[in-house]
């Protein structure tokens, strides 16, 4: 992020055009459909949330320097170029109004990926010097400490004392040639200890040999949210260091969505290398178990629940079968609300809007969408499988004075493991 | 210039002309995209591109429940007034002559009176979507010139083909020369507007499945 400037900014909005981009800023007829789809225009009915709006910069640059008339007015003086004050005026639309969440893709008539787009916005925003603060601290702690909440190996090291104590589990940390190793969220960390338990828990019955590792643990990716290929690239080859070293055969990405989009599908195309192990997600391990018949539980959860898929996970990410069969396994009365799966609604904190303090009153605006989604089937609690979902759902739930409690669903599993 | 003389030119160099531009520009449009390319994904594919571009380019032509409803307008209209442009443009007899003259290929047609009669239904819902252009506040930020611009040189061959059909004011023979003069016009911004979208859209939809089918998604 050093040495920003309007021409490396530039520059890189032009690097980011491909086919794909141009096949979609040609097809867009204006229809306006997208904004429909966005929890940020549904909820304030503001046009300059129109996901579409969102990637005016980079539809600028693709007109003028990838297109025969573009190209033409440029040469002549005929069409507006873009500007500084472009980018800045873009910043808070393409940060704090947008969680990458990728509803708008879905629903374009001409088939527009307008989330591939805005990531790709972001790229030349962080290069020309127009980030929100926020996710530019915890990019630099990302970096520099390991993890943008700035949370340490001692904390860590804490924690699993803590949960070797508590559960009477072992956590394995750094056994060379497990199967899996386990990454983490900072969130999980700090806010949510109990997953590294459950895990540790849920593992332990069903035979599973694993790891932590204390060189690479933290899983999710600020270099991505903010759009810095060169960190995100730095941030995933610390993980794929870390899983060569103890060469593990899967890497096991954590309860978080962003986490999963960067060392699942973004990681080997960061770091410019297929991955010598797999990865999965934690529902994907956990579903995989009970097909297998090695999750063995006491009882159920009886109350009625239901499950906000994590938009990474679910839409942008392919696991949607998963957390459904493990909670048809773990709860008797599993409930799905409207419009539940691939075209859930994103609970609007994900894709860096979370560590941007600027966005925090619009993303609480936002989850009036949410509570009308969740209104239309009154659940007893609710259930998810991000820790960035977690804490913006129950800052939300608070906000609204709604007494839903939230689970984790790795967790809820492990509270209902049989003791043998 | 007489009537015929009129006549003439538009039928004969001002159509191969308008031809000529609407190909290349095509064809350019296609080169402009395709030759950018696009990066290998060296992530472990869990489905299949192939499966996921051609699903979507069938499956995007449907919207999904909560989009009908919140975007019912937008969706009933413009079905009402792309069918109406293929029946017209494809199934009215001297048209589809026209095809034959300049592709070697016929097809059957739809009896005169309800291509009329559908030619009044989209001229009705081009207006309606205009209308709803200007009063949708999204709509209205989204519109640029060239969307008022594409949307004048749609009606334009609807209006003046069912004057000339019906002889309503001019000779017949200045009105089809008018009819296919606002068709000429239509062809030739045809590649460099968004009326692109006609073609193009098959490779974004393309795109769009490719990527989440990729990623075992379907979208």
């Amino acid at each position: 992020m050093s040495g920003a400037s309007f021409e490396r900014g530039y520059n890189a909005l032009k690097e980011q055009i491909d086919a794909p981009v141009a096949a979609f800023l040609s097809s867009c007829v204006h229809c306006g459909m997208c904004a429909e789809a966005c929890l940020f225009f549904t909820e304030t009915r503001d046009p300059k949330y129109t996901p579409i709006h969102k990637v005016e910069p980079l539809r600028k640059i693709w007109k003028q320097e990838y297109t025969f008339w573009g190209k033409l007015g440029k040469a002549l003086g005929l069409s507006k170029p873009l500007t500084d004050q472009d980018l800045a005026d873009w910043e808070t639309l393409v940060y704090d109004s947008c969680t990458l969440c990728g509803r708008c893709s879905m629903v374009c008539p001409v088939g527009n990926d307008i989330a591939y787009m805005i990531r790709k916005t972001r790229e030349g925003m962080a290069a020309a010097g127009h980030a929100p603060e926020g996710l530019i601290g915890a990019t630099k702690r990302a970096v520099t400490i390991g993890s943008p909440m700035g949370v340490k190996l001692p904390a860590l090291q804490a924690q699993i004392r803590h949960t070797e104590q508590e559960f009477d589990v072992k956590v394995p940390v750094d056994v060379e040639g497990a199967d899996y190793l386990c990454m983490l969220s900072s969130m999980e960390i700090m806010n949510f200890p109990e997953y590294i338990g459950s895990i540790a828990r849920i593992f332990k019955q069903a035979g599973v040999s694993w790891t932590l590792s204390s060189e690479a643990f933290e899983a999710t990716n600020s270099g991505i949210q903010i759009g810095v290929s060169d960190i995100a690239a730095e941030l995933v080859q610390r993980i794929v260091d870390a899983a060569e070293k103890l060469k593990v055969k899967a890497v096991i990405s954590p309860e978080c969505g962003h986490a999963y989009m960067a060392i699942r599908w973004e990681g080997p195309n960061l770091v410019g290398k297929k991955f010598g192990f797999k990865v999965v997600h934690i529902l994907e391990v956990l579903d995989e178990l009970r097909a297998q018949g090695k999750l063995k539980l006491k009882d159920r959860e009886t109350q009625k629940l239901t499950y906000h898929d994590p938009c990474q996970i679910g839409r942008r990410g392919g696991v949607l079968e998963q957390p459904r069969n493990l909670l048809n396994m773990v709860a008797e009365n599993f409930v799905e609300m409207p419009e539940a799966g691939k075209m859930n609604w994103c609970c609007g904190a994900g894709g860096g809007v979370s560590s941007n303090e600027r966005a925090d009153e619009l993303r609480l605006k936002t989850f009036a969408r949410k509570k009308a989604q969740l209104d239309a089937v009154n659940p007893d609690a609710l259930m998810s499988a991000c820790s960035n979902c977690r804490i913006h759902l129950e800052e939300g739930l608070e906000e609204y004075h709604m007494d839903i409690p939230l689970l984790s669903l790795t967790e809820t599993i492990a509270e209902h493991l049989s003791e043998k | 210039m007489t009537d015929a003389e009129f006549l003439l030119w538009v039928r004969g160099p001002a159509f191969n002309t308008a031809l000529f531009i609407m190909l290349a520009g095509i064809v350019i449009r296609f080169l402009e995209i395709l030759f950018l390319g696009r990066k290998t994904n060296l992530a472990e594919a869990r489905g299949s591109e192939v499966a996921g571009g051609f699903r979507t380019i069938l499956r995007r032509s449907v919207p999904d429940m909560d989009s009908f409803h919140r975007s019912g307008f937008t969706i009933i209209a413009g079905y009402v007034f792309h069918i109406g442009l293929f029946v017209v443009i494809f199934l009215f007899v001297p048209h589809i002559l026209v095809f034959e003259r300049t592709l070697g290929i016929s097809w059957g047609g739809l009896p005169s009176n309800i291509v009329d009669a559908t030619t009044v239904v989209t001229i009705v819902a081009l207006l309606a979507v205009l209308v709803h252009r200007i009063k949708d506040p999204v709509m209205r930020m989204l519109s640029k010139f060239s969307d008022y611009l594409v949307w004048l040189v749609t009606i334009l061959p609807l209006i003046t083909g069912w004057m000339a059909f019906n002889r309503v004011g001019l000779s017949g023979a200045t009105l089809i020369g008018v009819h296919i003069l606002s068709v000429e016009l239509l062809m030739i911004l045809f590649p460099f507007t968004k009326l692109s979208h006609a073609f193009t859209l098959f490779l974004a939809r393309w795109y769009n499945g490719a990527i989440a089918g990729y990623k075992g998604v379907q979208s």
